[in-house]
């Protein structure tokens, strides 16, 4: 188990996960990505920038809410903590900031990025726009025709959009097609990962510039109720939004941590994105970690009616936080997680993104009678037209 | 050295391009195996894999191909770590041997990750070929170059496989860097799609790969345009 504080030494591993499983032209700048990061985040000057970017420009700290009519419900207290109040309504604006930063102080000019929904995408067109860096953003020619107001904002924000053909056209195939274009062009491109997944550093890097969430959280509670929660909920795709808010509390043992993945149809449907409760292993976009895969090896769509979450492998420090029992997994259905956006729509006038709607869901068939705080990791206006064809 | 896509345009069609490159003159048949996610790969070699999978091609029917061809020329698998994790190291190297393979290449092992491998290939006497890359640093070429099997792999290019109208300009230093860096062969690919790049490599290495020119005559043409292409590659290196 690993929450290293700033200084710490380089994070390759997490048990038998992570590691690099890249082509020979990768590892020279992986390694470099390595250094600049443990450089940059023990660095007094990149971390004053970094968090008066977070606090005048992206939002931070968020509220950590205590949700009244939600907690009636559930017969505890439960704490929201407002990742969708963020600029570009989501969680991933922590780390687009954090890495853009990074690809300017390692002098790359150019920055390229996949994205499934679109929230990572339009979260680094958006740092890049601030930045003034180039930027481009892959994404499946699917999921351009699902989430056009995406594309448009990307475009909007100056970056260039590509589609990408092949495979089923969806966020996989754009994380494939982001990594072969930083093969080629690495010297002067920053690849800015949108989740805590991919070879060594991304995971450990994601996390750090994600960890904000779960350090805010941590004091907040504490703030508040004098102490620290039952549990701590969140959901799970490449998990950025999870980790960064377990890596808050992981030495805390009494306190329960729980991801939910997406159930999609149902996990004996094999329509489902839940490589982690379903424990899968096998190496996907850099690294061995839980990746759902047919008998041969071949990895296989995921699904999911939040796209967020539609993405067959999960990051490695989940697969060892599982196989640790630190951390359990368990997984939520379409349905139910959609039902729960409605919920708490009505109940406390806030739509969340079906992402999070999965850890809602998960709430709501576990209620629990302690202080529960759930990541509410990102708004749901990108999901209405989802929801509403329903 | 052509390489080509296992079980691709379609099994038996893929034993006969086999077959044709063999007869035309190969010195070594490259064999890919097909895989959802070929990160090392551009379109070419990419969507013959996507063909060859949505066919139902397994990676034991690839191993049938390689049985195929192997006993008239050595056969090297190319294949993605997931697909040898996932059959198990050992059992996948044996599976390999039996079927005649005289090596692997696993273009997203990086040396860092491949000592388990590496042991269990040399326990079957199947060489574990490494690949180098232009920005592969001097130390770690050395480290490479130590542990290499076979011959080392060197990509010409920063980038995916596919055809370039030229050969990069500092190819030659870079044969050279890995020349000593190791006593065995170096064989060059990556962007080689000319009988006029295929010589002037020649000049430089000791084994020149053509893959995605390759790959794009089974699928136009099948075993008669690989025949065709691989003849005029061989002659080109005479």
């Amino acid at each position: 188990m690993s929450s290293p504080g700033p200084g710490a030494a380089r994070e390759r591993d997490f048990g038998p996960y992570g590691g690099r499983f890249v082509p020979e032209t990768l590892v020279g700048p992986l390694d470099e990505l390595e250094q600049a990061w443990l450089d940059a985040r023990v660095d007094p000057d990149f971390n004053a920038e970094l968090s008066l970017l977070l606090a005048d420009y992206a939002g931070r700290p968020t509220p950590l809410y205590m949700a009244p009519r939600l907690s009636e419900v559930t017969g505890g207290t439960v704490y929201l903590k407002r990742e969708d109040l963020l600029h570009t309504g989501a969680h991933k604006i922590n780390n687009a900031i954090g890495q853009a930063l990074l690809a300017k102080r390692m002098g790359k000019g150019r920055v390229i990025a996949e994205t499934g929904a679109g929230q990572h995408g339009v979260a680094t067109a958006t740092a890049c726009a601030l930045l003034g860096l180039e930027c481009l953003v892959y994404m499946g020619s699917e999921d351009m025709r699902r989430q056009r107001p995406n594309v448009e904002r990307m475009q909007l924000l100056g970056a260039e959009v590509t589609a990408v053909e092949t495979g089923a056209r969806t966020l996989k195939e754009a994380v494939s097609a982001a990594i072969r274009d930083w093969v080629a062009s690495v010297a002067t491109t920053h690849y800015v990962i949108g989740s805590a997944v991919g070879p060594a550093p991304y995971p450990a890097l994601v996390r750090d510039l994600q960890r904000v969430i779960g350090d805010e959280a941590r004091e907040q509670i504490q703030a508040a109720e004098g102490r620290l929660p039952d549990r701590v909920i969140a959901c799970v795709g490449g998990g950025s939004n999870a980790i960064g808010a377990f890596v808050g509390f992981v030495h805390d043992a009494d306190v329960g941590l729980i991801g939910v993945e997406a159930a999609g149809d149902g996990l004996d449907s094999g329509r489902h994105s839940a490589p982690l409760t379903t424990n899968a292993c096998g190496v996907l976009h850099g690294a061995l970690s839980a990746v759902l895969q047919d008998e041969y090896g071949q990895v296989l769509d995921a699904h999911s009616v939040s796209a967020g979450l539609d993405y067959p492998g999960s990051g490695p420090e989940h697969a060892w936080l599982r196989d640790e029992g630190r951390v359990t997994y368990e997984a939520v259905t379409d349905d139910d997680a959609v039902a729960a956006f409605r919920r708490l729509a009505r109940l406390e006038g806030i739509i969340p993104a079906l992402e999070p709607s999965h850890a809602l869901a998960w709430l709501f068939a576990h209620p629990g009678e302690g202080i529960d705080i759930l990541i509410l990791s990102g708004r749901g206006d990108k999901d209405l037209a989802e929801v509403l064809s329903r | 050295m052509p390489y080509l896509m296992g079980g691709y345009p379609d099994p038996d069609a893929s034993r006969a391009c086999c077959a044709a490159a063999a007869d035309s003159g190969a010195d070594l048949i490259e064999l890919g195996v097909p895989f959802s996610d070929p990160l090392a790969d551009g379109p070419v070699i990419h969507a013959a894999a996507g063909e060859a999978l949505a066919g139902g091609v397994t990676p034991d029917d690839v191993l049938s191909v390689c049985e195929s061809v192997a006993a008239q020329v050595p056969v090297v698998l190319m294949v993605y770590a997931n697909v040898v994790l996932q059959a198990g190291l050992s059992a996948y190297v044996q599976r390999a041997a039996a079927a005649g393979a005289a090596g692997m290449i696993v273009p997203d092992l990086p040396h860092d990750e491949s000592g388990e491998l590496r042991e269990a290939c040399d326990a079957q006497d199947v060489a574990l070929v490494p690949l180098v890359a232009p920005n592969t640093a001097g130390c770690r070429l050395d480290a490479i170059g130590e542990d290499a099997r076979g011959f080392v792999y060197a990509v010409s290019l920063t980038g995916t496989t596919g055809e370039r109208s030229t050969l990069p300009p500092e190819l030659a230093t870079m044969v050279e860097r890995v020349r000593a860096a190791t006593t065995l062969p170096v064989a060059v690919g990556f962007g080689i799609s000319t009988s006029e790049h295929a010589s002037a490599v020649a000049d430089l290495a000791d084994g020149v790969i053509v893959g995605s020119r390759v790959v794009r005559a089974a699928g136009e043409g099948g075993s008669a345009a690989v025949g065709e292409l691989v003849s005029e590659l061989a002659r080109a290196l005479d």
